[in-house]
Formats: structure tokens, C-alpha cells, sequence
């Protein structure tokens, strides 16, 4: 784990620990992207330096249009970037075509070829380089076995559900052993279950492999649950890079704070190690320039409720309760307004006989509440 | 209360029309081949049942030249023009919009558009010249010609091939080491197979048919089936030429049966 807060901005950092270096298999640096001309043009992708570890699970997670598309098109060699460079193992490749990239691609539409079998496609990357026909048979066969499809191997594409259809389209990607496989939103066609399972099935695959897997994603609960390290985009450039725990924890500004998580945003002023509220003080890390005006963010499971005298807490009027089951969202306004949603367990809330009207006291969770200069 | 579509078949008298319609269309050609079969000497009397006219059709000569020069211009020109057709719908569609794209289609399609009798005027003249120039008289000027008024006929069906086919398998093919050649060979020439083979056919089917080009292009000796057929009926007119009709009939019905099964969505 780095332990720099925010260091990973830049993703400047090689070493996943005290002293280990890890090697980089694919790596942007101040990649462009500018679709149109002249004053026309929209920078799909700004400037973006990124490096992605050798056998790691990386995620580019962002809204859509946010460039994380475009970013995986440069690293597949499908868009050429207007300015900056691709490396792979080091190696620039900015100018090699796509056939000469040892990169793979799972389109979103998996895009098989409906002229061939499941077997044929499968094999298609390793005919086309030309390996000896019994090869290409015996990898296919293999793929498929890793991906359970054996027993539909002679079987056209479109007898195949959804499902099975994205299977052979990551049997496809793996046979030729790519340096780098590549992800474009793989599961967004699949329904709910199927999307459940394929995203084990996925960390399976990339643990079996041991090959680098670049994930793109708008779907942030994916993310966060297959991820290494995730990278946040926005606007055509990555906010944050760092494992999904720190990205939870410490969101390096405010929209990756709300993109990934729901999070309560408080307006308030730092001075001293601590940021003054309306109705009290709260301790944070040190760090932010003396005497400016921040931003306050606190995760709702990170709100405890006390008694509203209760000293160090924070007064505050509940509003609203809405019970999502095993959790019920309360709502509060703080004394200027500004409102704050903590994320109770339903058993305590029901017996703490919370009602809209009640005045409590907030107390946020030592060191969970971050400061945001925006 | 829902609303209905439209129903044409609702109108009073659509089943009577459709049949006047249907019957126009086919009574003549089933009388045409009715009386292929005829015994008699006169066109429109019947005599009997007898093959006596396409035998007669197969042993006469000029049936036999004007047949297999009729094929040659027909493969040929068909071969040309498919040819072309394939490379002007892959440079037409394998990119995105650009300037001129209408100004583009019109001109490929030109012979659609321009009535055949003022082409075939203005290919009188022009290979007229040639001819006096190069002293060539031979059959590459039929062959030329029909191959330009073909290419349209060609160039449609495969467009619409190319235009259905995901371009994504394009750049899948390219990401699994393809090489431009190997994409096309392998991917592309293969999925758009079928536009290609129907407008192969619907090219030859056009040229196997065409009267007033050829009429006009056409050296002494030289006609064509089509051709050879309108002369006789300048003549004396025999239920050979019901026999030769016949014939024409059948092979163009089954090329458009295959055109048919081979354009049709498979599941």
C-alpha cells in the first residue's frame, strides 16, 4: 500500500511497497486525444500520464464521454494520440499499428465473427500470425476449456446467448497470450446475475493468466469490487489512481469523492488542524493552508449519532428517515442548513426512536472526514 | 380506442385489383410459354403438344452463335463490372461521411438514371471513332459497354452488404494480428461474399437481357440472343422465338431464385 496521501495523483509511484519495485506493462504519458479541428476540437483525452502494473487488475473508471474509452483505443492502437506517447514494456509503440501490438481487446459488442465457429474464432489471432495449424487447434480447445465453452466449440456465434457470446470473446482475446488485455465495458449487455458471475469469472481468469487486465467501466460498485487500482477519469483526465480502498477513503477532490460513493459535503473553514462548522470544530489532518475555505467529506456510514448535548458533537434537526432494509438513511440539517445523511443500522435507529423533528448530536468517525480544496 | 394502422387490404376491391394486377403481369408470359410448346407453324394458333421449336432453336446456327456470344459478353462484362462494383462499395462505404458522397453515388449509378437510349447513341459514336482508329471490331465493345451499364446493378447489393456488416469486426480482426490483406481476406471478403455473388448475378441477368445498347454497339454479326430474337420478328415470326423466350426465362428465374436465397436474412 502507498501510504502518500494523494501522491497518487500523477501515478508517479513504481513501488508497491517499501522497497519493491514492480515493473510497468503499458504506460501513457501526456497522451491528447482532439477529435475535430481547429476551435471545434474536443479533447476526448488531456494530458493523461498513467503507468498500469505488470499482472494487475486496472480499472478506468468514469462517466461516460469522461475519455476512458478513448484512453483503451490509444493502448489498442484502434486511435493514434494527437500528441504524447504508448508504452508498452517500455517500448514505445505510439506509431505501431494494432496488428503489431501484443494487446488484445474485449469489445463491448464482443464483436465475433459470424462466418466462423466458436473454435475458429477463438483460434483466428493465433492463425493470423501464422502458427502451425495443430497449435492453433489445441490453444483454442484450451481456451475454451478455461472458459467452460468446450462442449460448443464447433457451434456458429449466433446460436450463442449473451453469456456464452462473451465468453468466447475473452477465450478469443486470451488465446494469443497478450502482454496486455483490454476490457471495453465487457459486462454492460449482461443482465444483473449474469453481470455477478462474470465479474468473478473475470478475476478468475486474470488470476489464472497472471495477465495485465485493463477494465473500463462506468459502474463504480464493479470497480471497486474487481479492481487492484482504479483509475478515475473526468473531462479527459484521470482525477485519481490508487486501490479502491484509498480512492473510498481518501478521494483526492470532490468529484471523485461523489462519483465513487455517496458522500456529504460541508462547506467550511480551516484553521488550527481543525475545520470550523456551523455549530462546532472538527479535527483533521493537518496539511491544508492556514485560514482557507474547504470543503468538508464525510461518507454517511462514517456519521455517528450521540445525544445533542453530547460535547465535541455537532447540533443538528433530523429531517427525514427512509429505511432501505438492513440500513435507514436519516437525513439532518445542520445549524446553517446545510444537510448531512448518516447511514444507520435499521435495528439501532429503530431503537434509538429517531423521528423527523428529534435534535441529536453528529460525531463523524476519528480521521474519516477528508478535506477537499475545490 | 386503439388506434389502427392503415390497412390496404381493408380498401373495397383490393383482392379484384391485385388480381387484374397479378394476371397482367403473368398471363402473357405463361401464354408465351404455352405456346413454346406448340405444334404449329403459326404463333398464335394452337396445334399440339411438341418440342419441335427448341429443337428446331438448338439446331439452328445463328441461335447457337448468338447464344454463346450472348454468355461470353454476359460473364465477361458481369466479371467487370463486379469487379468494380466491390471496390467502389468498399470505397464508398468503409469510411465515414465526406464531401461529395451524394455527387459519388449518382455517378456510380449514372445508368440508372440516364435513359438507355441516349447512352447507347452516345456509344455509337464514340466506339464508332475508336473503331476507325484502332481497326479493332471485335467483341470488346459490347463487353465494355454492358459492363458500364452493369455496375450499378452490381454495386447495390454489395453496398448494402457492407453497409449491414459491423466495422467493429474490422478493427477485432486488425486487434487479433491481422494485417490489412489478412482483414479482408479473412473477414471482410467472406461476410460481404453473398452482396458479391448476387450482384454478379443480377449484373449477368441484366446483360444476358439487353436490347438497345447492344443494338447500337454491336458490329455486323454480332448480335446477341436479345438482338437476333428482335430480328427475327422483323421476318417471319415462328413460335422459335416463344421457344428461345422460354429458355431465357427459366435461366433468369433461377439465377433470381439464388439472388433471392442468397440476399434473404439467415437466422
Amino acid at each position: 500500500m502507498d501510504r502518500s496521501r494523494n501522491a497518487s495523483l500523477t501515478s508517479d509511484e513504481t513501488t508497491a511497497g517499501p522497497g519493491v519495485t514492480v515493473s510497468i506493462a503499458v504506460e501513457a504519458r501526456n497522451a491528447v486525444k482532439a477529435f475535430g479541428q481547429g476551435e471545434a476540437a474536443v479533447r476526448a483525452l488531456d494530458d493523461v500520464s498513467v503507468q498500469i502494473r505488470q499482472g494487475e487488475f486496472f480499472t478506468l473508471l468514469g462517466p461516460s464521454g469522461c475519455g476512458k474509452t478513448t484512453l483503451l483505443r490509444l493502448i489498442a492502437g484502434f486511435e493514434t494520440p494527437t500528441s504524447g506517447q504508448i508504452l508498452l514494456d517500455g517500448k514505445d509503440i505510439t506509431a505501431d499499428p494494432p496488428n503489431r501490438r501484443p494487446v488484445n481487446t474485449v469489445f463491448q459488442s464482443y464483436a465475433l465473427f459470424p462466418h466462423l465457429t466458436v473454435a475458429q474464432n477463438v483460434g483466428f489471432g493465433l492463425q493470423m500470425q501464422g502458427r502451425p495449424r495443430a497449435e492453433v487447434a489445441d490453444r483454442a480447445a484450451k481456451m475454451l476449456t478455461l472458459v467452460r465453452l468446450d462442449h460448443l466449440a464447433q457451434r456458429k456465434t449466433s446460436q450463442l446467448s449473451g453469456g456464452q457470446q462473451q465468453r468466447v470473446a475473452l477465450a478469443r482475446a486470451l488465446a494469443p497470450q497478450p502482454k496486455v488485455l483490454l476490457l471495453d465495458e465487457p459486462l454492460s449487455a449482461l443482465d444483473l446475475k449474469l453481470r455477478k458471475e462474470m465479474q468473478i469469472e473475470l478475476k478468475r481468469l486474470q488470476h489464472e493468466t497472471g495477465i495485465t487486465f485493463v477494465f473500463v467501466t462506468h459502474d463504480q460498485e464493479e470497480a471497486l469490487t474487481m479492481s487492484d487500482r482504479i483509475g478515475v477519469m473526468s473531462a479527459g483526465k484521470i482525477l485519481q489512481v490508487g486501490s479502491p480502498r484509498d480512492i473510498y477513503t481518501r478521494p483526492a477532490n470532490r468529484f471523485v469523492a461523489s462519483f465513487i460513493g455517496e458522500t456529504n459535503f460541508l462547506p467550511g473553514f480551516y484553521a488550527h488542524g481543525q475545520v470550523a462548522l456551523a455549530g462546532g470544530h472538527v479535527p483533521v489532518a493537518a496539511g491544508t493552508k492556514e485560514g482557507s475555505t474547504v470543503t468538508l467529506a464525510v461518507r454517511p456510514e462514517q456519521v455517528r449519532l450521540v445525544a445533542a448535548d453530547a460535547p465535541g458533537s455537532l447540533p443538528a434537526t433530523v429531517r427525514d428517515l427512509v429505511y432501505f432494509g438492513t440500513d435507514t438513511h436519516c437525513h439532518m440539517a445542520l445549524s446553517d442548513g446545510s444537510e448531512v445523511v448518516a447511514r444507520l443500522q435499521s435495528s439501532v435507529s429503530g431503537e434509538a426512536g429517531l423521528e423527523p423533528g428529534a435534535r441529536v448530536g453528529l460525531v463523524f468517525t476519528e480521521g474519516a472526514a477528508q478535506v477537499l480544496e475545490d | 380506442m386503439a388506434t389502427r394502422a392503415f390497412a390496404a387490404t381493408t380498401i373495397p376491391g383490393f383482392a379484384i385489383v391485385a388480381g387484374i394486377a397479378f394476371f397482367a403481369l403473368y398471363a402473357p408470359i405463361l401464354t408465351l410459354v404455352a405456346y413454346s410448346f406448340n405444334d404449329s407453324n403459326a404463333i398464335s394458333q394452337w396445334g399440339g403438344f411438341s418440342l419441335r421449336w427448341y429443337e428446331a432453336a438448338w439446331a439452328n446456327t445463328a441461335v447457337q452463335e448468338a447464344t454463346l456470344r450472348s454468355l461470353t459478353i454476359a460473364c465477361s462484362a458481369s466479371a467487370i463490372a463486379t469487379v468494380c462494383a466491390t471496390m467502389a462499395a468498399l470505397g464508398t462505404t468503409r469510411r465515414g461521411a465526406f464531401r461529395g458522397q451524394t455527387f459519388i453515388y449518382v455517378m456510380i449509378n449514372q445508368p440508372l438514371m440516364v435513359p438507355e437510349i441516349v447512352t447507347a447513341v452516345a456509344l455509337l459514336i464514340v466506339f464508332a471513332s475508336v473503331k476507325v482508329a484502332t481497326g479493332y471490331n471485335g467483341l470488346m465493345y459490347l463487353i465494355i459497354a454492358h459492363a458500364a451499364f452493369c455496375i450499378p446493378f452490381a454495386y447495390l447489393p454489395i453496398r448494402a452488404r457492407l453497409e449491414g456488416m459491423d466495422l467493429s469486426l474490422e478493427t477485432a480482426a486488425a486487434d487479433l494480428y491481422a494485417n490489412p490483406w489478412q482483414t479482408f481476406r479473412h473477414v471482410t471478403l467472406p461476410l460481404m461474399g453473398p452482396g458479391i455473388i448476387a450482384g454478379a448475378m443480377l449484373a449477368f441477368v441484366i446483360s444476358l437481357d439487353d436490347v438497345v445498347i447492344t443494338e447500337f454497339v454491336k458490329s455486323a454479326g454480332q448480335d446477341t440472343l436479345p438482338t437476333y430474337m428482335l430480328g427475327q420478328l422483323r421476318r417471319a415470326i415462328t413460335p422459335e422465338v416463344n421457344a428461345i423466350s422460354s429458355a431465357l426465362l427459366a435461366l433468369t428465374v433461377l439465377l433470381l431464385t439464388a439472388f433471392f436465397l442468397l440476399t434473404r436474412k439467415r437466422d
